[in-house]
């Protein structure tokens, strides 16, 4: 390493301590306040690490990147070892277990065939090894299998039946706005967001922009006369789509943007309250 | 063998769930299935963190590019797997949650993995912005629809856009920018959303169909 990057670390060592010393300080009243202070402190830094990438990437962001990747690994494998492996296994499986976890045990729900996903699971392990690593073939196929069979289903109904039929909707409105006639409809017309004929207007779009969408996606025709006049629309309404879609992540993002800052202004530095 | 068991158990596996659907007696099959389901994937999880420190032990062994962060990584990973398998300084006993408060499990997730996984997400939130600075440039029709939409979805969601139209009377309200937003996201989003989950569904069961029937065998890797 060069010289530069020693005083550099060295420089942000220094202030990570002086940081922890002046919460500590400030904290000194409360319980465990010289953790807390070092916990508030750590939080920043690493939130600080991170957001250096936006000038170019650099070590401290490469250390932070490469501990979320560690800690994130072991923390769903935690969850997933205490919920599954302690919560729906062990009492199906072994009354011994079962109460050294303290999980409730019931001799009814006792099921041989869950050696099945066990022994799979170990199978699947085998992956690590060079010389046994075919054998976790076996239980990829059995997730794949899963898998295939559920989304099957699950997608038949609700993505493709649920959606079919709620696009068949009553294009002269529906209750409270449901079609009373001409004259009815005109002495009624105005533009507020709850009205008949922005009920209408939504039946509408949502009915003919599923049709011109769904065309767009067909392209075992040549997209040209009324079909491409509807493919053509269908491109509309998909990119008022992508652009309500990002609009909506970008709120998202500017959202946890915002959090971040709160944190660094009002739990580390303390400027805002 | 390698090739044919496999085939065998995802065939029958998919072709049974399948086929519960339709049967009363069997209907719990895929309650049943589910679990086995998650009972491998928590293996898998144990997989891919043995996986983790096995590139990065290699990487550290084979001292390759960076591999002091490899370090980082693998501390990381130890301390929260120890803390978490462990319990450690968890104030209930074996049965409490593991991210009960006050264990370490808890305190390294709320200033480690938290605030890095907050951070990272909104990392995005400024390549967005530059993304959306050379994308957002009203060239042709499409685009200024993308524009539009996006500019009266991010002012909707903002008190910056009930300002702007809050004079509008009650009898046109529809054209405030928040009830605008409102209006997209309900009526011409869902449409498109509708029209990509529908191809996204007949996909998915044609893919699940070649699966099942072992047309698509990529899964499979080679013939090892």
């Amino acid at each position: 390493m060069k010289r530069t990057t020693y005083i550099v670390v060295a420089g942000v060592v220094l202030l990570f301590g002086l940081s922890w010393v002046l919460h500590a300080v400030s904290m000194s009243g409360e319980a465990d306040g010289v953790a807390r202070a070092f916990m508030i402190t750590i939080a920043a830094f690493l939130t600080l690490a991170i957001y250096s990438f936006l000038y170019k990437d650099n070590p401290f962001y490469k250390f932070a990147e490469h501990l979320y990747v560690g800690v994130s690994a072991a923390y769903w494998m935690c969850q997933a070892f205490w919920s599954t492996i302690v919560g729906n296994l062990f009492p199906r499986l072994s009354e011994g277990l079962s109460n050294y976890f303290q999980q409730p045990y019931q001799a009814s729900d006792w099921n041989i065939t869950y050696w099945i996903p066990v022994i799979l699971g170990i199978m699947l392990l085998m992956r690590l090894t060079q010389k046994y690593g075919w054998m976790s073939r076996w239980p990829l196929a059995m997730i794949v299998g899963t898998t295939a069979g559920l989304n099957f289903v699950r997608y038949l109904r609700s993505d493709f039946i649920v959606q079919v039929s709620s696009t068949f909707m009553p294009l002269l409105g529906e209750d409270p706005h449901g079609w009373q006639g001409f004259g009815a409809f005109f002495s009624n017309l105005d533009l507020s967001a709850s009205g008949q004929l922005a009920a209408i207007v939504s039946n509408w779009v949502i009915f003919f922009g599923v049709i011109c969408g769904i065309i767009y996606f067909y392209f075992s025709k040549e997209h040209s006369g009324a079909f491409g006049r509807a493919s053509r629309l269908g491109i509309w309404i998909l990119m008022i789509t992508f652009g309500a879609s990002f609009g909506y992540t970008v709120m998202g993002r500017i959202s946890l943007l915002v959090g971040r800052i709160t944190f660094l202004f009002r739990d580390w530095l303390e400027i805002i309250s | 063998m390698r090739q044919q068991v496999p085939l065998l158990i995802t065939f029958i596996v998919g072709s049974l769930l399948i086929v519960s659907v339709f049967i009363p007696p069997f209907g719990d099959l895929e309650t049943t299935f589910n679990i086995w389901f998650d009972i491998i994937a928590v293996f898998a999880f144990f997989l891919g963190g043995g996986n983790l420190l096995r590139v990065h032990i290699n990487k550290l062994r084979k001292r390759k590019r960076d591999w002091g962060f490899s370090i980082v990584t693998i501390v990381g990973f130890s301390v929260m797997l120890i803390a978490g398998l462990f319990k450690i300084g968890n104030p209930g006993d074996i049965a409490s949650a593991v991210d009960a408060p006050g264990s370490l499990f808890y305190d390294i997730f709320n200033s480690v993995q938290y605030p890095l996984s907050a951070t990272m997400y909104s990392l995005l939130a400024f390549f967005v912005a530059s993304a959306s600075y050379r994308a957002f440039r009203a060239k042709n029709r499409e685009a200024t629809l993308l524009l539009i939409a996006a500019f009266i979805i991010l002012l909707g969601r903002t008190p910056f856009g009930m300002m702007l139209t809050s004079w509008v009377p009650d009898s046109t309200s529809l054209l405030q920018i928040p009830n605008l937003a409102q209006w997209i996201m309900n009526s011409p989003n869902l449409a498109g959303q509708r029209a990509i989950m529908i191809g996204i569904g007949l996909g998915v069961i044609s893919m699940s169909l070649r699966l099942i029937l072992g047309i698509e065998r990529s899964y499979l890797g080679g013939d090892k």
